[in-house]
């Protein structure tokens, strides 16, 4: 080990070495003058014979070191001083990096949350959902059970459904959302509980037969605030006596993503909730939000298709009236179900914008870099005259590239975490426990790292092919205004991808808006400005079968009466767009006599709505009329449809009322009225048909009241909060706007268009830097040359256009290829927003304004700069 | 590598092949201790100035010679009154350079050998 002691001895070590040589060179030279040299002369001749003592000396120092690793240590070091001496430029490049770093990070870290990582559960890669035809989700009771019965791939099948309850600990009732489980839920998902134990299979003896809920641990924490005692409280859901058996483990968040239940009930108690035995029932699809279950090992996910779909065949001769044999699919179980698809377009989109934004900040900093490294041409020049090898000079200017890069990505990474971090406290929909799960882990600061290296590498190459090409001795004669002769540069090229990338940026963010703008403003079939929803639910506060209706009518007419109500109506389960929960009817023509699933006629999303609903929510009606008090359980059965019913069933909407149509079990419905088209499930649905019964006759304990007024959202709500403890003290409301649970509905596109517009703003901060720097450059480069145009005479304009020239005809030429590439890529740019056509003359014309703004406010000083050029001073200087 | 003036010959110079200088060096040593001058000039002269050195690339070699601590180095005054490093051969810089004179011999004999049969030094 005897290089230790050596590094402390080093710099001994090298003086003495410097003072011999200097020593050597001396007594050389008093010996060529003892010969009869003259002393100059012999000084000269002296240091001719020892050879070139920098690099001697320099080899002579690497025997004492670990030469590549001191050298690159020397590089680093003299980088950072190099740096530091140009600290805007050094600024300007690491904050330019560490925006496009930090939103590549961001995507990533939305990418790994969403879609990368599977669900926190044992053996993830396992779980597959099943979804039964095009309805996603959503099976009956019966169906799975058969399923789970008749299948030979799944080891076992789960099922669950969502349950929204009001949950009251002692006294203090509130609304709580969980899941109803079959009993094996636990065991299908391999998880241990942490606190007391689960329910299985076993505690299902029949309808009701468990009073359980396990609680999760978040759940646990803020209601029961850690009690460790809570393992055999009793609690009361909808007002009936349940037994908390068990808490689960932290960081169990039940099997979708973006919804974190409270509690998880056994399915077999459902029936107590909602009412009635929705168990029973085959035709009710409604039953299970979704099946679950791991497939047995060695079956593939073609077998378990082919088989489920053979088990749906058996239900479907077994029942034809319920069953339609659409075919099965199944689906890796990440948490997302329906909306699977969209959100990974989604992503897949956004991750490639991001990408677009690094490359472009690359383009950036390859043309800051390409035009310091001419600036430093001489230097250059001279170290490789001195004896430096061009490998050290290209490996010193990439250490300088990955310092910047590495600062630009810390900077990033943080900005990105910080952003991470809040993104998954963010609960976008407020009142229901809808997260986006995302945190930040190791995964990501690799992933930043990575790119901080491929950048350097990218932009720390473009100098390195003009220094390998440099003749050192031409450049030191001619200094480092030599032209490299090319019309078109590669920082030229450089800016030109910048600019188009931008451009392509710029267009998506008008597609999003444009299509934001298009989506809001089409109709949707009903007027949510100036309504208040009113959340009830009766069955939470002890109301069942015959006293609903009454109290429903009380409800109402309690409303009416308070002073700037104009209409109050009442919706059974949810209004049209809120929570995304419609759900359709079967519906026949009158004249079928086989009720069976080959013979539907329409499909309709399906509503039960009380008198005056129309008119509180704004919904025009277009002919006939809407329902009365008198339609009630006594009378025939009457519907209102939409025109795109009135179209599909009938052919037209005069044609539609007063004709018949026959329900799943066969009822004969008369249709009486016909409204507008609207949006029932999302806003980029196509017109659907719609069927509105009354609500008189099939009523429901859980139903919203649409309150119309002009007063103002906070007076009347809190009026309307009073009326209703005057009505019933025990029964827990939401009052909201309706525009406010719009949210859900609009969400995604509100989602969209944030994100492209933060990544088109992005992308203009890049190009603004892009061309400013180089029109800063060439102005700055040109001084002279124009102040000799000015002296001889050359007019505003003309200094203009020598100045700027270059820089404005590769912005056009940039933009125009920007644009033609954002036209192409209109499918991607479908992914994420719906609706999107680039091809939108709005759009286009857009994009070019914005390219011009960006073109004027970048070239604005060094234009000004341009004109107030003072041909003398610069002809005086050098 | 060392490189050569070129002198004012016909035959073309051709480098000194790795460890030749070191070995030269320590062989001058174990004559004499002495300076990076008047090393360089005893090498010259013992060579009948077959053998340029460029003086300064003694120094690379001197350096690795005291790593490898086959020489050590002394500031002190020479004859002339000069402020001078003096390098002295050590026990173990005797032992290699016999190892490499050796070797070295073995090589030279080989090659000629092979270029000339009947001229072989006779062992």
């Amino acid at each position: 080990m005897n290089w230790i002691p050596n590094i402390f001895r080093r710099s001994k070590i090298y003086d003495d070495l410097s003072e011999e040589m200097r020593l050597h060179i001396e007594e050389r030279a008093e010996q060529l003058m003892g010969e009869g040299m003259s002393p100059a002369e012999a000084k000269q001749e002296a240091r001719k014979a020892f050879g070139n003592r920098t690099v001697l000396e320099e080899r002579s120092r690497e025997v004492w070191q670990w030469p590549t690793l001191e050298s690159m240590w020397g590089d680093v070091r003299f980088a950072l001083r190099q740096l530091r001496r140009s600290p805007g430029f050094a600024i300007a490049a690491v904050l330019t990096l560490s925006l496009a770093i930090g939103a590549n990070a961001v995507v990533f870290g939305v990418m790994d949350g969403l879609i990368l990582r599977p669900l926190n559960l044992p053996q993830a890669e396992s779980l597959y959902g099943t979804q039964y035809g095009s309805n996603p989700g959503w099976q009956s009771y019966p169906n799975y059970v058969d399923l789970r019965d008749r299948n030979r791939s799944f080891e076992d099948l789960a099922a669950f459904n969502f349950a929204f309850v009001g949950l009251d600990t002692g006294n203090d009732p509130s609304l709580a959302t969980g899941y109803a489980a079959t009993g094996n839920y636990f065991d299908v998902l391999r998880v241990e509980p942490y606190l007391g134990r689960f329910f299985h299979s076993s505690d299902e003896r029949g309808p009701n037969s468990a009073p359980y809920i396990v609680l999760t641990w978040a759940y646990w924490h803020s209601r029961f605030h850690d009690d460790r005692g809570v393992v055999g409280r009793v609690v009361q859901l909808n007002k009936h006596p349940f037994t908390v058996i068990g808490v689960a483990p932290n960081g169990f968040l039940g099997t979708i993503l973006f919804v974190s239940p409270d509690f998880i009930m056994p399915i077999v108690n459902e029936g107590q909730m909602t009412g009635g035995n929705p168990l029973s029932e085959r035709g009710n699809s409604h039953a299970l939000f979704e099946t679950i279950g791991h497939l047995k090992p060695g079956v593939s996910q073609a077998q378990a298709l082919a088989d489920l779909n053979s088990v749906g065949a058996y239900l479907q001769k077994s029942y034809p009236k319920e069953f339609d044999n659409r075919s099965s699919s199944l689906a890796r179980q990440n948490g997302f179900t329906s909306f699977g698809a969209a959100v990974r377009g989604f992503v897949a989109g956004l991750t490639l914008l991001a990408g677009l934004i690094l490359l472009a900040a690359c383009a950036n900093l390859g043309g800051l870099f390409a035009a310091r490294a001419a600036d430093r041409s001489r230097e250059i020049a001279l170290r490789l005259a001195l004896g430096s090898s061009r490998k050290r000079i290209v490996r010193q200017l990439l250490i300088e590239a990955v310092l910047v890069s590495l600062a630009g990505g810390a900077v990033g990474l943080a900005g990105s975490v910080a952003l991470l971090r809040k993104l998954s406290t963010w609960q976008p929909i407020g009142g229901a426990p809808v997260h986006v799960p995302v945190s930040p882990d190791a995964k990501l600061y690799l992933v930043a790292l990575v790119l901080a290296l491929v950048s350097a590498l990218l932009f720390g190459i473009v100098p390195v092919r003009q220094v390998l090409r440099a003749n050192p001795y031409e450049v030191v004669k001619a200094g480092s205004s030599a032209r490299l002769g090319h019309w078109l540069t590669v920082r030229d090229v450089l800016l030109v991808a910048q600019i188009a990338i931008c451009a392509v940026l710029v267009t998506a963010s008008m597609v999003a808006l444009r299509g934001l703008a298009r989506s809001l403003h089409s109709s949707f079939g009903f007027e949510p400005r100036n309504t208040i929803l009113i959340g009830t639910n009766l069955g939470i506060a002890g109301y069942s079968g015959d006293e609903v209706l009454p109290m429903q009518k009380r409800f109402i007419e309690a409303m009416k009466t308070i002073p700037g109500v104009e209409k109050v109506g009442l919706v059974n389960n949810y209004p049209p767009l809120v929570y995304a929960s419609a759900s359709r009817q079967i519906v026949f023509t009158d004249e079928t006599r086989d009720l069976s699933q080959s013979n539907v006629a329409v499909m309709p999303y399906s509503y039960q709505v009380s008198p005056d609903y129309f008119e509180a929510a704004g919904t025009s009606l277009l002919a006939g009329r809407s329902f009365r008090w008198r339609d009630d359980k006594g009378s025939a059965s009457v519907a209102v449809v939409n025109m795109e019913f009135a179209r599909r069933m009938f052919g037209s909407v005069s044609g539609a009322v007063g004709r018949f149509v026959r329900m799943q079990d066969g009822t004969r419905v008369e249709v009486v009225g016909v409204v507008e088209d609207g949006k029932y499930l999302s806003l980029n649905e196509d017109p659907q048909p719609a069927l509105f019964l009354s609500s008189l006759q099939s009523p429901f304990g859980s139903a919203y009241v649409v309150v119309r007024s002009h007063r103002d959202p906070q007076e009347l709500a809190a009026a309307l909060r009073g009326k209703v403890r005057e009505l019933d003290a025990g029964l827990p409301v939401t009052t909201d706007p309706w525009n406010d649970l719009l949210a859900v509905a609009l969400f995604p596109s509100r989602m969209a268009t944030v994100s492209l517009g933060v990544l088109g703003v992005m992308g203009a901060m890049l190009s603004i830097t892009g061309i400013f720097g180089m029109a800063a450059y060439s102005v700055s480069k040109r001084l002279r040359e124009l102040g000799i145009r000015v002296a001889l005479g050359a007019k505003r304009k003309e200094v203009l256009q020598a100045a700027l020239g270059r820089p404005l005809r590769l912005l056009a030429i940039g933009s125009v290829a920007g644009l033609v590439l954002g036209v192409l890529a209109s499918r991607v740019l479908a992914y994420i927003v719906y609706q999107a056509t680039p091809r939108d003359p709005l759009v286009l014309a857009g994009v070019v304004l914005a390219m011009l703004v960006l073109g004027l406010v970048a070239t604005w000083i060094p234009a000004q700069r341009a004109l107030a050029v003072e041909p003398m001073i610069l002809l005086r200087e050098e | 590598m060392p490189v050569w003036k070129r002198p004012m010959r016909e035959t073309t110079p051709r480098d000194l092949f790795p460890g030749a200088l070191e070995m030269m060096i320590l062989e001058s040593l174990r004559r004499q201790p002495a300076h990076g001058y008047a090393l360089v000039q005893h090498i010259q002269q013992r060579s009948n100035n077959l053998l340029q050195v460029e003086e300064g690339s003694l120094y690379p070699a001197l350096q690795r010679l005291l790593r490898a601590k086959l020489v050590k180095a002394e500031w002190g005054v020479s004859a002339t009154n000069r402020k001078v490093r003096t390098y002295q051969i050590t026990a173990s810089g005797l032992r290699h350079l016999e190892q490499q004179i050796s070797s070295f011999e073995q090589m030279f004999e080989g090659i000629a050998l092979v270029l000339n049969p009947k001229k072989a030094t006779a062992n």
